[in-house]
């Protein structure tokens, strides 16, 4: 099978969503438009056959006598064979609601199997999360049914930033509990001081840290890192930061500005889904995504298990158990820069 | 007797004229999903194939590769063919016409010349009759009363005169093949949610006929974006119906790059004026130079900041 046609379309990729529009849709989207693409590429020709037809005898009179010709064969015609290509693998990242917007990683034909990889390096993602004092609504957005009104002249940037201080405070506490590390080791306190511990299993929602962009009452703007949330998470979280200041706020924004390693530059706007910016995109994001996840999990091609290479039983036993080694004690080749400093 | 005659052996040697004469193709599958394994022994899938029919979209409808296959070319499909010729349908029309509707091929002949006749008889020309067939390929195969029956319908729903109810009808046949609840439906939310008066929707109607059968929570939603946020009074939208066939997505995007310039003007007495159709229905490159005067580049970064 012509699995994902020609060279380069296998990998990652990231598309910009825009809000109000589910994820799902926009996947299907660029897998029907990469569809039309690729089956307008010209066909190859149907194969031929010898059969024997009855032609007139070149005698003369009634006779009927068999020539053979070479004629086409129908069921390879375009008309009855179909579309050469019906479907594309497109697998999705991290998911995004319908009225969020931002980053959103698909990822093409072989490139799904790094999707797992890259979920289980635990990176963080950015959001700029606008909102709003003065209402409160039932599901936390502004487009829900009001709940209460309140006033918002009491507040100020401060106030703001304290209550800022405390989620992080928290959050970080969270962080150490779940990220499983020994905190009396004088290695646990090198990662700390440099920033680079992170949980690398299953753990609730973490936000790595926040900042207040924007404040001009009564919107307000705020960038946060985060680590296993949704977007319902972080406006429930708006809503309680203005209970906190004694008021109430609603979400009017959710915009992922970086999954991982993708930017808000890499991702690809409406108008250049088509399979060549897709075909550069993933050439341009391709040396990224492999130094993440060979710094992180000691796959790839420098890592020694590669080159010892085969895909034997034991080597992939050894592997895991190498994978197991590293997340467990943490060793210092382990540098994982997914934490960018914060400005 | 079964005894006397023993059955003669594969490994007999047997002279060359026999041998020529044998004649082992391998078998027509008796049962198959697809009319790839028929399409080299039948005549009338090779002929339909010629003609340009897709036979891959043929095969994935209720029961139209079984009917094609029972069919035979010289006695039943050629009458067809030449009758649809006859209403006006070009050589190269025929194709994509018997691909979305096969079973016309397996329709009475009288009973399609009846149909057209009676088409005649409602003062519907030649080339309108044979637009119409070619734009609604089921046409022909509803019956006289049912066909009578939706006239009437939309003549009475739309209140529009007869002649441009049939003008109607021939720019949008599939009028006449879909369903009319939506239809009704459509009308009344329109009237009742929308906001619009009788004369209003007459004119929106006869413009774009294709409100009556979009889906009516896209109508109320794009609606609801240009009457409220974008604020067009009801006036500007009987005046350009267009809009409400477009995107929601688009006109948003749009909407809010010509906002965040400062160029967002949909009222003809103020100077700037942008009106709504070519908000809506030109290509991104023409609207950016044009409406915009901004950059493709610029646009693309807008859209990433939404």
């Amino acid at each position: 099978m012509a699995a994902a046609g020609r060279p380069g379309l296998a990998g990652l990729f990231a598309v910009y969503k825009p809000a109000g529009v589910a994820w799902g849709r926009v996947r299907d989207a660029v897998e029907t438009r990469l569809l039309r693409e690729l089956n307008a590429a010209p066909v190859r020709a149907p194969r031929q056959r010898v059969r024997f037809l009855p032609a007139p005898a070149p005698g003369g009179g009634g006779a009927v006598e068999l020539v053979a010709a070479r004629v086409p064969v129908l069921a390879d015609h375009p008309l009855v064979r179909g579309p050469r290509f019906k479907k594309l693998k497109i697998g999705a990242g991290h998911r995004l609601d319908v009225k969020a917007s931002g980053v959103f990683v698909l990822g093409v034909g072989h490139g799904n199997k790094l999707l797992t990889d890259l979920y289980n390096c635990h990176l963080t993602k950015v959001y700029i999360v606008g909102g709003l004092f003065g209402k409160a609504t039932d599901d936390f957005s502004d487009t829900g049914n009001l709940v209460e009104k309140t006033t918002f002249d009491h507040i100020t940037r401060e106030k703001l930033e304290r209550i800022l201080a405390v989620i992080q405070g928290t959050n970080q506490k969270a962080l150490l509990m779940y990220s499983n590390i020994d905190m009396k080791t004088q290695e646990a306190y090198e990662l700390a001081v440099k920033g680079l511990i992170r949980p690398m299993g299953k753990c609730p929602p973490i936000i790595t840290a926040v900042r207040c962009l924007h404040f001009a009452l009564p919107e307000f703007q705020l960038e946060i890192h985060c680590l296993h949330e949704t977007q319902q998470y972080l406006r429930k979280m708006v809503h309680e930061m203005g209970l906190e200041l004694k008021s109430s706020a609603v979400c009017t924004q959710v915009r992922r500005i970086r999954d991982g390693v993708f930017t808000v530059d890499d991702a690809l706007p409406r108008t250049q889904w088509n399979l060549q910016s897709i075909q550069e995109a993933i050439q341009n994001c391709q040396l990224k995504v492999e130094t993440e996840l060979e710094k992180t999990l000691g796959h790839g091609k420098s890592s020694p298990l590669y080159q010892l290479g085969g895909d034997t039983a034991e080597h992939a036993l050894a592997a895991a158990e190498y994978d197991r080694d590293v997340m467990d004690s943490r060793r210092k080749e382990v540098n994982c820069s997914s934490l960018p400093p914060f400005p | 007797d079964w005894d006397d005659i023993p059955p003669s052996s594969a490994l007999e040697v047997i002279s060359e004229e026999e041998a020529v004469q044998i004649i082992a193709e391998p078998l027509v599958p008796l049962q198959s999903s697809t009319l790839r394994d028929y399409v080299d022994h039948s005549e009338t899938l090779e002929k339909l194939v010629q003609l340009g029919v897709d036979l891959s979209q043929v095969e994935k409808r209720h029961k139209a590769g079984q009917l094609l296959l029972t069919l035979d070319f010289e006695k039943n499909v050629k009458k067809i063919l030449l009758f649809l010729k006859d209403v006006g349908l070009e050589d190269n029309q025929l194709g994509p016409f018997l691909t979305k509707n096969p079973y016309i091929l397996g329709e009475d002949l009288e009973a399609l010349e009846t149909r057209v006749a009676y088409l005649k008889s409602k003062k519907f020309g030649q080339s309108e009759i044979a637009q119409m067939v070619s734009r609604a390929p089921y046409l022909l195969l509803f019956s006289v009363e049912r066909l009578d029956n939706r006239l009437g319908f939309f003549k009475n729903e739309l209140g529009l005169s007869v002649k441009k109810t049939k003008d109607l009808v021939i720019r949008l046949p599939r009028l006449l093949t879909g369903k009319l609840e939506p239809v009704k439906e459509n009308l009344q939310v329109c009237q009742i949610e929308l906001g619009f008066q009788r004369n209003e929707i007459q004119q929106i109607v006869y413009k774009t006929p294709k409100i009556l059968t979009a889906s009516k929570k896209r109508l109320k939603q794009t609606f609801d974006y240009l009457h409220n946020i974008m604020g067009i009074p009801h006036h500007m939208l009987t005046r350009f119906p267009q809009v409400f066939n477009s995107k929601l997505l688009r006109i948003r995007e749009r909407h809010m790059f010509l906002a965040f310039l400062g160029r967002a003007q949909y009222d003809p007495a103020q100077p700037s004026y942008i009106s709504l159709d070519q908000l809506v229905s030109l290509p991104d490159e023409v609207f950016c130079t044009e409406i915009a005067k901004a950059s493709m580049q610029d646009f693309e970064n807008f859209l990433k900041t939404l």
